[in-house]
């Protein structure tokens, strides 16, 4: 018999099988949605801030076995990260750290980089709403 | 664990019987049929009487069956065949969810001048006789239109089609790769001119298939060569495949009641079970007219992929039209043309039984399909959007 042949790699199907930091999130610092019904993908990032550094993550994604794993992973990656070091990671981080992806599935890790910047872009925004409203008062 | 294979529509096991009908054709007798001395006419009478064997079970007669290479080169090359051999018409009449291997030969014929109608399915994936009759002109040279479809298991009233097509004067043909072996095909039954089939969807090998051609069809050769097969396609002839194709039809012919009553009583259990305990699910395909070993459902907010990975885990092999390694990653074009939106399309799941399918692999599924999509459930934002 030939070995058990597997479309991903072990640590994929690791995060596929027990993805980390699933869930929903209350009252989140920022929030990333990305994709779209066509392709196939959505996900949804959510970040908890607290100085500056990223104190918690969750996601939740209606996606392919290497959308789930890429979710999973990122939220792994930016646990702990200043706000800055986690805008310097980008989609070749996070494939790399899953041990690599089929290239007909690096799409899957581009989306996963653009959750991040989308949620990250969202703390900014709502960061700002709060000086000026700070301010007003 | 035992593996429950559950994708014979992508292909089939080769059956044993067929696997030792065509081991001597590998060695003892290798022949080349073209030859003369007693090797290569050992292998001529190999290959005739496959010949008859799949006609006999199309209830054709032995010259209008063609040996292929498979499926997709019967589609080609009765599409392109007859397109190229009646200049005077310049339309084809298709639908929007025949296999790629029609759509992609008619597109080409399409960039290169001919007019190409593409007809819509109603919701359970029927083309309407009548659509076919609308905008059929005196410039269509052929109507092609699949015998039942491989997504979604509906089969299409291919004889009203022929009634319409004989009056015009048109060509009609088929691609039956999923019915021939499978359900009673009867060329003149059905009034087709064309008909496509494929071996490994009928437990025979893979790498052969033929192309019906009704007596009196004009077409081109599609096959330049020696002059095998009547001209019509040259090529030293793939005697082992063409014995082990010819072993499979006689097989699917002598079990066919039986395994379409078997198969049948599977799929239907299949379809009641995941619809009972699964919320949320639609069934796509028509109720009735439908392949007795097709199941295709769509699961609310879970996408295919991670449900086949899921069911891989669980040594259960299935199939989805979600498409996320395709170039265009949008889901199939079967189950949009039924008016699903993306994300159900996306959502979809298919199962097809077959000869080894136990009532037992049903079960197993259901034991493990529920859990595997609550899981799948929890992590998606589709759900807690809709709340």
């Amino acid at each position: 018999m030939p070995d058990v042949q597997s479309l991903y790699s072990e640590k994929v199907m690791d995060h596929f099988r027990n993805p980390r930091n699933v869930g929903d999130m209350e009252n989140p610092d920022g929030t990333g949605h990305v994709g779209n019904p066509v392709c196939g993908d959505i996900m949804e990032l959510y970040i908890k801030v607290n100085g500056n550094v990223i104190t918690d993550a969750k996601f939740k994604t209606f996606g392919c076995g290497a959308a789930i794993a890429t979710s999973s992973m990122v939220t792994e990656i930016i646990i702990g990260k200043t706000i800055d070091e986690a805008l310097e990671i980008s989609n070749k981080t996070v494939a790399e750290a899953l041990g690599g992806l089929p290239a007909a599935k690096m799409h899957c890790s581009v989306l996963a980089e653009d959750a991040l910047k989308s949620a990250i872009d969202d703390y900014h925004s709502k960061q700002k709403k709060g000086k000026s409203k700070t301010k007003k008062k | 664990m035992k593996r429950i294979y559950l994708d014979y529509a992508a292909t089939t096991p080769t059956h044993p019987d067929v696997v030792k009908a065509m081991l001597p054709h590998f060695s003892d007798s290798f022949g080349n049929p073209s030859s003369i001395y007693s090797y290569g006419q050992e292998a001529k009478g190999a290959v005739e009487k496959a010949r008859e064997q799949v006609a006999t079970l199309i209830g054709a007669r032995e010259e209008e069956i063609v040996f292929t290479s498979g499926g997709t080169e019967a589609d080609n090359s009765a599409i392109e065949g007859v397109a190229f051999a009646n200049p005077e018409r310049n339309h084809i009449i298709t639908s929007t969810i025949e296999h790629h291997a029609v759509i992609e030969t008619c597109t080409f014929l399409e960039r290169r001048g001919f007019e190409v109608t593409f007809l819509p399915v109603d919701k359970d994936g029927l083309v309407d006789p009548d659509d076919v009759q609308k905008v059929i002109t005196n410039k269509t040279c052929l109507i092609s239109i699949m015998h039942a479809n491989n997504e979604i298991g509906t089969i299409q009233p291919i004889k009203e089609l022929a009634t319409i097509a004989r009056e015009a004067g048109v060509y009609l043909h088929t691609d039956a790769v999923q019915t021939v072996g499978q359900v009673p095909v009867d060329v003149d039954d059905l009034g087709v001119d064309l008909l496509s089939m494929s071996a490994h969807k009928l437990y025979g090998p893979k790498g052969i298939g033929a192309l019906y051609i009704r007596k009196g069809t004009k077409l081109v050769p599609f096959m330049h060569g020696g002059g095998q097969e009547r001209n019509r396609r040259g090529s030293t002839e793939n005697v082992p495949g063409i014995v082990g194709f010819g072993k499979a039809t006689e097989i699917a012919l002598a079990v066919m009641t039986g395994e379409i009553e078997r198969q049948t009583r599977l799929r239907d259990q299949l379809i009641k079970s995941i619809l009972k305990q699964i919320d949320g699910v639609r069934l796509n395909g028509h109720p009735t007219k439908r392949l007795p070993n097709n199941v295709n459902v769509s699961i609310d907010y879970v996408e295919g992929e991670s449900m086949l990975l899921n069911l891989d885990l669980e040594n259960i092999c299935a199939s989805t039209g979600s498409a996320c390694s395709s170039s265009s990653l949008e889901a199939s074009h079967v189950l949009l043309a039924l008016g699903l939106g993306h994300e159900q399309a996306h959502s979809s799941l298919r199962f097809t039984v077959g000869k080894w399918t136990t009532e037992e692999d049903i079960n197993r599924v259901m034991e493990v399909l529920p859990r595997i999509v609550t899981r799948l459930r929890a992590m998606s934002p589709l759900l807690k959007s809709r709340k």
